[in-house]
């Protein structure tokens, strides 16, 4: 549910560390009626224009913090809320070029009422913002 | 006392969600429509819970809002998420410690009632039912297809219930098990993903006849489907016409009803769940709480077209006034 509402439109930018660009940032939103705790977003897949950003590189920014999706996996007094548009960080040094790309972006949640683990994802052509 | 009509805001999640409507307005328009019970999924409305604190503020604007619109607090639907650690279950005592403050939210909130998903332990319930009482909450387990009032799982939670002898716990049945028709828009987004137009016939004729999910599911893939149309058949795996009567074993136990529904059409119809046969059980049965419209087609029509939550309500809603035998047509205000 909310698939095609996960990117949000007009979001992506150049991600930047100390004046130096360092990969991309777009907002995403949690595909769910409802928010999910950090523990158990158990995977954000990233990919840029057909490449998949290994796991190592994505990082997940709310509320002031930035964890790996290695370190949420552990976050039990943080929540992505329903609704609430999270930063998305895909590392690269140089980052992914100018112009328009085509992001994908998913998340896999463990949900502990249902008899599977959904993965839902959503693709937009978004322009890099200068 | 006469059954009651609400909605649960779930309802309206597309709009929330993308923030069309704010709280304000859902609980303004469900007043309108005469739907004065508000039901909420806590984590939904609130944001923080249960990771983090909610605001007062938030929770002084959703009494100020309550009292403003006349309506009635009814239920925080709770979620008690088990699997929080990666690769075990939360222990049982943890369990028991999160469902009362879940009880505590509810109280705040100033609820009667406090949803309980249908997959936790029966005996969580129970150790939390003497907290309940102190608070005067009832948990109510949500009966949700696939399971229904046969099934072993709820007889274990009704067996449970009894020996506890707590009567702060009870059931709240989601009109959704009893499915009596293959829903159109379910049918419509499998084809629009694809599924052959003599398959998606073929299950949606099966299911008028009853036919056990497994033969269905068989003879859909001797037919050559794959893929999404293994998936609509499937879907019989997960739903079935159980009969609204079941309920009448249970009527002291049960203390809120979902009202889901899948689509409202313009004569204010709902195609595949038979209200006009609920309404009268739940009368039989004597029952006095609250029908909440729970919309749920938003899900299975988002892909083609946005959902316009508030209309879909407002036809359940006449629907359920009709039924009900109410004098007036619930109708929204105009927009000043």
């Amino acid at each position: 549910m909310m698939d095609n509402k996960m990117i949000v439109e007009g979001s992506l930018e150049a991600y930047e560390e100390n004046g130096e660009t360092k990969g991309v940032k777009f907002l995403g939103r949690l595909p769910y009626y409802r928010g999910l705790g950090l523990s158990m977003v158990e995977d954000i897949l990233v990919s840029i224009d057909g490449n998949k950003v290994p796991r190592e590189d994505v990082r997940f920014h709310v509320h002031g913090n930035t964890y790996t999706l290695d370190e949420m996996e552990t976050v039990y007094d943080d929540r992505w809320n329903f609704g609430e548009k999270a930063t998305i960080i895909a590392l690269k040094d140089g980052g992914f070029g100018p112009g328009e790309h085509k992001v994908e972006f998913g998340v896999r949640m463990r949900v502990s009422y249902l008899p599977f683990v959904p993965t839902t994802s959503d693709t937009k052509s978004l322009a890099l913002a200068a | 006392m006469a059954i009651k009509r609400g909605v649960s805001l779930y309802s309206y999640q597309n709009e929330t969600f993308q923030e069309k409507m704010s709280l304000e307005d859902c609980i303004r328009v469900s007043a309108e429509l005469g739907a004065n019970g508000i039901e909420v999924i806590g984590e939904q409305t609130f944001w923080g819970w249960p990771e983090y604190a909610v605001d007062e503020a938030a929770i002084e604007n959703w009494h100020k809002l309550i009292d403003k619109y006349d309506c009635t607090p009814v239920s925080h639907d709770f979620m008690l998420d088990y699997k929080r650690y990666k690769g075990r279950m939360m222990p049982h005592d943890e369990q028991v410690a999160s469902v009362k403050r879940d009880i505590d939210f509810g109280a705040r909130l100033g609820m009667k009632f406090i949803r309980a998903l249908v997959s936790i332990e029966p005996q969580v319930l129970v150790d939390a039912a003497p907290y309940a009482e102190e608070k005067g909450i009832k948990i109510l387990i949500e009966v949700h297809a696939p399971l229904h009032f046969d099934h072993p799982w709820i007889v274990r939670h009704a067996e449970a219930f009894e020996k506890s002898g707590s009567d702060a716990l009870g059931f709240l049945p989601d009109m959704g098990m009893f499915l009596h028709a293959f829903p159109p828009v379910w049918k419509e987004k499998f084809l629009r993903i694809g599924v052959p137009q003599n398959i998606a016939d073929y299950i949606e004729k099966a299911y008028e006849d009853r036919v056990l999910s497994e033969y269905v599911i068989l003879n859909v893939r001797e037919m050559g489907g794959e893929g999404p149309a293994i998936a609509m058949a499937e879907t019989l795996r997960h739903n079935a016409a159980f009969e609204p009567k079941r309920m009448l074993d249970y009527m002291p136990r049960i203390h809120n009803i979902h009202g889901k529904f899948y689509q409202m059409n313009e004569d204010c119809v709902e195609p595949s769940i038979p209200y006009d046969e609920i309404v009268k059980v739940l009368q039989q049965g004597g029952y006095d709480g609250y029908i909440c419209s729970e919309y749920e087609g938003n899900r299975w029509i988002e892909d083609a077209e946005e959902p316009d939550s508030v209309e879909q309500v407002r036809r359940q809603q006449v629907m359920l006034a009709r039924l009900l035998g109410e004098s007036e047509t619930p109708a929204l205000k105009a927009a000043a």
